[in-house]
């Protein structure tokens, strides 16, 4: 058991930047380090190399998670990852090109960008870490928090409708989308090397917990206990075939959304024109 | 050598010719008046030499896109006017604070808002220095001619690289859209400067290294340097920072890179000074009318000279100083309510006359105007 555990410590430490100054910004409990985990260990085991490897973010807890790892990372300005993103990866097309972001990042400021990538099908995986609120500022509302629910600037209950990224990231063209729990770890490990092996945009959504603000603010209980919540209320998607809206309604329905291999990507297409065009 | 190659160009597409000349291999960008030719040339050259067009979803993503290149390791480029330029202002500010070099052109029309696309002006000569929110120093260069052009946007190139920094090259209604016969320069004949890179060992480098010039080597990635680039005030390591001592050697960076070396940055063309008792100090589109009006005041018998700013930003209050030491009057000409004539008010002792002769209505300066203003002040 000691062995097996510090073999999992060491895939860990060759990935965490030696010359970062821990501890993280994020609250004990927080789901980003089971995301990082996930991460790290999905790179791992698709033995890519780091300098391959660039981590892209915006502003937001999430976002600061590129900083720890070991790979070029690239923190950005508030909803803009998808737009750096896309200027690496089109400058670099051999990379693996990686975004990390919030749903207050990715679908409010950054929305625009989201929807404009995922039509490019440019080959970009994006990690939505979706925790239903603002964490940094301090729990306000964002495009993912339920109608009814309880935040800072939501103070009678959210009058809102929200989005559904997956959804979203669907309709607008993306070329695999998933959606997993941070209580679920082995299924979302699995669901970032596929997205990472994945030629195109490719979308993982990971429901996770700010038990600091969205737990407390709407009794949901401690880091554990949104866990367990989330654990309870996530159906498969083989299970949900079979389940009516209603049976649906408040569920987390997780496994890969959709997959389209066939779909162009935009930085081949462009090579294409290149070398058509070249002189 | 070859023999000449003459082009009828807009000013838009001489940029164009001046930026891959330079070695811009990226271009993002969005469609907006007057600037559009310079992305539709682009598109249609960039493939042609290997290189990448891309048009964004808007201004913001444009910026966003050519800093992410630039960082990837190449030289980029994107090009608008006032509203977008407006927009893109978010990204310059990370283009700042996170030294990447990348050439932004703004071929100027009125304003504020979406106000005159298709007439001309220079009225964002002072968001060229002071767009984005906090402290910085910017550069900012301003050619006056289509052939004007083709070398001030490889100076503009040369500037971003050197110096590690967003540079914005003004245009205006006028460059961008005039057509005129310009010579394309020959291979070799302008210096073409590319950044620095580093030399030290992946585990010693030093991302944002304080050197004796201040500006730190760059890396492209795959080149075995992994580092951090954030938008937050941050260390030598690139790592953010609340560290008062480390917060002002960053800020103190950024402004000095550029401040000391004011004289390798700051162009300017002298015409008709020496004995000059009047000057006119321009820049961009004006200074044609200006120099016109001078020499015309010349043969007249008038004392009259003109100062034309290539480099507007750094302003270089001691070279206007020394140029203007026999004036008695300056007549600063601009197509704005009122812009650079400050800067001139800065450099200049009490007892010089300062006269601003500004136009805002969307229409060019005329030599005519100028001469009439001259028969006021003498």
């Amino acid at each position: 058991m000691a062995t097996v555990e510090k073999q999992k410590s060491d895939v860990m430490l060759n990935y965490l930047r030696p010359r970062k100054k821990f501890p993280s910004v994020w609250c004990p409990g927080c789901g980003n380090g089971i995301v990082m985990g996930a991460f790290i260990r999905a790179v791992d085991k698709l033995g890519y190399s780091k300098d391959d490897i660039a981590m892209v973010s915006g502003i937001g807890c999430t976002s600061r998670m590129p900083v720890y790892m070991d790979f070029n990372s690239l923190h950005t300005t508030h909803g803009r990852a998808l737009a750096f993103a896309t200027g690496v990866k089109f400058a670099q097309p051999d990379m693996k090109v990686v975004v990390i972001t919030g749903d207050g990042d990715a679908l409010a400021i950054g929305g625009n960008h989201f929807i404009h990538a995922c039509r490019r099908n440019i080959d970009i995986t994006t990690i939505l870490i979706n925790n239903y609120i603002y964490g940094m500022t301090g729990g306000q509302g964002s495009p993912t928090t339920p109608g009814g629910s309880y935040s800072t600037t939501t103070p009678y209950g959210n009058v809102e409708k929200h989005f559904e990224p997956c959804h979203l990231a669907i309709g607008a063209g993306a070329s695999f989308v998933g959606r997993a729990t941070v209580y679920h770890y082995p299924q979302l490990e699995k669901m970032i090397m596929q997205a990472l092996e994945h030629k195109g945009f490719s979308l993982v959504e990971v429901i996770s917990n700010c038990h600091t603000y969205f737990g407390r603010l709407n009794r949901q209980g401690d880091a554990t206990a949104m866990l367990r919540f989330f654990k309870e209320r996530s159906v498969t998607t083989a299970r949900a075939k079979n389940m009516t809206a209603e049976e649906l309604e408040n569920k987390y329905v997780i496994g890969n959304l959709h997959e389209d291999n066939e779909k162009t990507e935009f930085c081949d297409e462009y090579q294409k024109v290149v070398d058509a065009h070249k002189a | 050598m070859d023999r000449p190659t003459k082009r009828l160009l807009q000013g838009n597409g001489a940029c164009v010719e001046g930026a891959i000349y330079a070695g811009m291999r990226f271009y993002a960008g969005y469609p907006i008046t007057p600037s559009t030719e310079i992305a539709e040339l682009c598109a249609r050259q960039l493939p042609r030499i290997g290189g990448r067009f891309i048009q964004m979803e808007d201004e913001i993503a444009s910026m966003a896109a050519i800093v992410g290149a630039s960082v990837s390791g190449l030289k980029t480029m994107t090009a608008t006017s006032g509203p977008g330029y407006s927009l893109m202002q978010e990204n310059i500010g990370y283009a700042y604070m996170t030294e990447t070099p990348c050439v932004i052109v703004n071929v100027q029309r009125g304003g504020p808002s979406t106000g005159l696309p298709t007439k001309v002006s220079q009225s964002d000569t002072m968001q060229a220095r002071w767009g984005t929110h906090g402290d910085y120093n910017a550069i900012a260069v301003a050619p006056s001619s289509v052939g004007d052009t083709v070398p001030e946007t490889i100076r503009a190139f040369n500037l971003a690289e050197r110096f590690r920094t967003p540079v914005t090259l003004l245009l205006d209604e006028v460059i961008g859209h005039m057509r005129e016969m310009v010579t394309l320069p020959q291979p070799g004949e302008y210096e073409v400067f590319n950044r620095v890179k580093p030399t030290a060992r992946p585990e010693d480098f030093v991302p944002f290294e304080l050197t004796p010039n201040l500006v730190s080597p760059m890396p492209a990635y795959r080149e075995g340097y992994r580092y951090n680039v954030t938008g937050l005030t941050h260390d030598p390591m690139g790592f953010a920072t609340n560290r008062a001592d480390e917060i002002a050697v960053k800020l103190d960076k950024l402004t000095n890179k550029i401040d000391n070396f004011k004289e390798e940055i700051f162009k300017s063309r002298a015409e008709m000074m020496d004995d000059a008792e009047v000057a006119f100090v321009s820049y961009g589109s004006v200074s044609r009318a200006t120099l016109q009006a001078a020499s015309l005041a010349r043969q007249a018998g008038f004392k009259v000279g003109s100062i034309q700013l290539y480099t507007i930003w750094p302003f270089d209050y001691d070279t206007i100083r020394k140029l203007c030491s026999r004036c008695r009057c300056v007549i600063v000409a601009e197509l704005n309510m009122g812009q650079i004539v400050h800067e001139v008010e800065k450099a200049l002792p009490e007892n010089v006359e300062i006269q601003p002769m500004l136009r805002y209505d969307g229409e060019i300066i005329t030599p005519e105007q100028l001469l009439a203003r001259l028969e006021e002040v003498i």
